[in-house]
């Protein structure tokens, strides 16, 4: 288990030293083999970037991304789960200073106490703060609060000349907002400063709505979305006809102290422990495959009540359904799988019915898609524009998937689209500058900021994030 | 780099003229590949290949020298290749000779041609490339074998055999490799109607090569280590190695 717990993560060897390590992100394809070194000072990370070392380095969160990120090839990685201290914690204005190798879930089980939440939440808490930020994350209160990095007030970076820097949105904002999403490549993220929301309870007032079709729940959402901070849509994309885009939304806000019983009111802020259960460490290939996939999509979809009203849900039954398995990445097989999310504007929602109607219609083994609706973001990489977005789990290795997700792409960057990076593991390189109008100017920022091209990964080499495309 | 559904960027082919790896990289193009670098003996044959494969979609096509039987010049080569362009996703050890086998037996120096050719060239530059791609931190090695490398037959033993040599070559490097991001993966296919048995009348369960083709790009999706085409004739395979040599013998194949 500890074993298989530091090849997931990329830890290095039990003396702390640098070791040869083959990394994958959490859909488990494409494994590259990396020098990986787990510094836990800052004075470590800098003499690992003076060493420049000959095929560049990139920072490792907790390896969430579902692609080739955290990843390089022939090169280093810096493992910064090490580095996961807070330095300060404001209590009264919610403003919390802390390394950026501390995980979202260390983070919530500190602050919870104190009547403090996360700004936003991704649908898994073991990410890191840097991981947040390179990615600049959504969650499901993009609609109302935006992404992560729109919560960060300031970031201690340590850019690939060697200089440690403070970026924020007022001071040093070029180098801020290329940080924000840029997918690590403007240098190592030491310390982060957020800002948090209060909270008076560690509940969630859950409306739940069982739909027919997708019609239905997107109609649900554009029209109710408002009311509720979180807001998010289950949708068993296997069913056709009539069923298409049959779904589950739930949608919800923290509860207040008034509305738990009050024999539970003296343990509001109370989270439970994390993961008990993990899977089994060889899962044969094709497990998930059409057949399976449609009976676990239809189990959650019946499941479900048709409607509730004001259920009161923790945090972890709301936003981390899926953390209470440990390495559930594993059920996918040998083989892995890969997770398609894509954004596309209000006015081209009929991109996700189109993509949805393919998916159920080829029979295409896709487990439960995930449905939201976004607001703006401010990095030029940063994922998030007005719109839809689709999330979906399909496992690697069946013929002509390629094909198809690229067809998909097509269709999304023809709408004004984007898929979003940290999911990503096999598009086209031709096409990010299609979804990404602002990849030139970023490039510009980054290559002042990097100019020795010390920053590199695996993803980068891919997409070509850097180089002109 | 490769993708999560083992489509490749970059690929280096040794033996450029070769039909199955041209077939295999007309399929790599419609996926992902746009830079090409064509090794072989013929400048003109490769640049008239290489013209075809940019009208297919790849946009760097390179031609270059190499010679499988020259071991001298392999390390030079491979540093130049690898020096002078970016990372390269797939190596396609794609050159052979058939030989002749009923004049070669005859003639000592053309056996050893055979043999200097197929395996002891083959070893030679599989050296260096599986250590410029471990260097790389990731990288698929395909290597071209026979299924007349699973058994010697008297009607061609000496390509037979040398086959037989690279084929286990190449299956111990690849358990070398492992754990190092480099894959090694073997083709197996039986015959294969391409110019090199052109002047031969087809054999049972002939294949095209793009059927080998297909069967390439199937098994990188699948990360498999031995790539038979067709694939039942593992199976026919698998029951003729284990017939008494006296019957496989007077079988004649
Ligand atoms: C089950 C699941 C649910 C998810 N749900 C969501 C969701 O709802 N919304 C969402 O937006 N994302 C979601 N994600 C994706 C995840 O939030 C992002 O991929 C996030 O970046 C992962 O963080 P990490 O710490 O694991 O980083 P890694 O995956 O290790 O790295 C991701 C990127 O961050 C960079 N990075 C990490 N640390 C630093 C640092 N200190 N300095 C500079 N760069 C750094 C890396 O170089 C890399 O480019 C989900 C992932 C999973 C597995
Ligand atoms: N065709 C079949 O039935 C069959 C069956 C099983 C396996 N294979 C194997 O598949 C591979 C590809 O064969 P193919 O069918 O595509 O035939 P092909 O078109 O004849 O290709 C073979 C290529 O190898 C090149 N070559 C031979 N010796 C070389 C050397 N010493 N140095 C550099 N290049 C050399 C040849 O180039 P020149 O023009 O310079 O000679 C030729 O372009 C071969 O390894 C073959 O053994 C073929």
């Amino acid at each position: 288990m500890l074993k298989r717990l530091k090849s997931m993560t990329g830890m290095t060897g039990e003396d702390g030293l640098p070791a040869q390590r083959l990394l994958t992100g959490w859909g488990r394809t494409a494994p590259t083999l990396a020098t990986v070194s787990r510094p836990t000072t800052e004075a470590d990370i800098s003499r690992l970037m003076t060493a420049s070392p000959e095929r560049g380095l990139i920072a490792r969160g907790l390896g969430r991304s579902y692609g080739d990120p955290a990843q390089n090839a022939g090169g280093s990685v810096l493992d910064m789960t090490g580095l996961n201290h807070v330095h300060h914690f404001d209590v009264e204005n919610g403003l919390i200073g802390v390394e950026a190798g501390l995980s979202l879930q260390q983070l919530t089980s500190m602050v919870l106490p104190f009547g403090f939440f996360l700004p936003v939440s991704p649908g898994t808490q073991f990410v890191t703060v840097g991981g947040a930020i390179a990615s600049d994350i959504h969650g499901k209160n993009h609609h109302v609060d935006g992404s992560f990095c729109n919560h960060v007030t300031a970031i201690d970076i340590l850019t690939p000349t060697g200089e440690r820097q403070t970026a924020s949105p007022e001071q040093n904002a070029g180098l801020f907002w290329a940080t924000a999403g840029g997918m690590g490549m403007t240098g190592i993220i030491l310390r982060a400063t957020l800002k948090l929301p209060r909270v008076e309870t560690s509940r969630i007032v859950v409306d739940t709505d069982r739909t027919r079709d997708l019609d239905e729940v997107m109609h649900l959402q554009q029209s109710g979305d408002e009311r509720y901070q979180y807001s998010v849509a289950w949708v068993d994309c296997m069913a056709r006809g009539s069923s298409l885009g049959r779904s589950i939304l739930m949608r919800g806000n923290h509860a207040m102290l008034q509305d738990l019983k009050s024999g539970e009111r003296a343990t509001a802020l109370s989270t439970r422990p994390g993961p008990g259960v993990t899977a089994p460490p060889f899962v044969p290939p094709g497990l998930l495959r059409t057949s399976s996939v449609k009976l676990l999509n239809q189990a959650w979809y019946r499941k479900a009540p048709c409607q509730e009203r004001d259920a009161l849900h923790t945090i972890k039954q709301f936003f981390y359904p899926l953390d209470w398995i440990g390495e559930w990445n594993r059920f996918h097989g040998p083989l892995g799988f890969l997770q398609y999310q894509f954004v596309v504007p209000d006015t081209r929602h009929d991109i996700v019915r189109t993509i949805i109607e393919a998916l159920a219609d080829g029979g295409w083994p896709s487990s439960l898609a995930v449905l939201k609706r976004m607001g703006p973001a401010r990095g030029p990489l940063s994922f998030a524009i007005p719109g839809w977005t689709l999330a979906v789990d399909i496992p690697a290795g069946i013929p002509d998937l390629n094909e198809l997700l690229d067809h998909f792409d097509d269709l999304v960057a023809d709408a004004g689209g984007r898929i979003y990076l940290a999911k990503d593991s096999r598009m086209r390189p031709e096409l990010l500058p299609v979804m990404y109008p602002q990849l030139m100017s970023w490039r510009d920022t980054v290559a002042q900021i990097d100019p020795q091209r010390i920053m590199r990964s695996d993803l980068d080499r891919r997409l070509r994030l850097r180089a002109e495309g | 780099m490769k993708n999560s559904l083992g489509a490749v960027q970059s690929v280096l082919v040794l033996g450029g003229d070769s039909d199955i790896a041209f077939a295999t990289l007309r399929e790599l193009i419609c996926a992902r590949t746009r830079t090409i670098i064509l090794a072989g003996r013929s400048p003109e044959r490769l640049e008239a290949r290489a013209a075809d494969l940019r009208e297919l979609g790849a946009t760097s096509v390179e031609v270059t020298h190499f010679d499988g039987a020259d071991t001298g010049s392999h390390e030079a080569f491979v540093d130049q290749v690898f020096s002078h362009n970016g990372d390269v996703d797939l190596v396609f050890v794609a050159f052979g000779t058939l030989g002749s086998q009923m004049e070669d037996e005859l003639d000592r120096e053309r056996t050893l041609t055979v043999i200097q050719s197929n395996y002891v060239g083959a070893v030679s530059v599989l050296i260096p490339i599986a250590a410029a791609l471990k260097h790389q931190g990731h990288g698929t090695i395909v290597v071209m074998s026979t299924v007349a490398a699973e058994r010697p037959r008297r009607s061609n033993y000496i390509y037979g055999s040398s086959k037989a040599g690279i084929d286990w070559f190449a299956q111990g490097l690849g358990d070398a490799l492992k754990g190092s991001g480099v894959n090694v993966m073997i083709v197996r296919p039986g015959f294969v109607k391409s110019k090199m048995t052109s002047h031969m009348e087809d054999a049972p369960l002939a294949a095209t090569p793009e059927e080998v083709a297909q069967a390439i790009v199937a098994g990188l999706r699948r990360n498999h280590e031995m790539v038979w085409v067709p694939g039942k004739i593992r199976w026919v395979m698998s029951v003729l190695r284990h017939l008494p040599r006296a019957i496989f013998r007077r079988l004649n194949l």
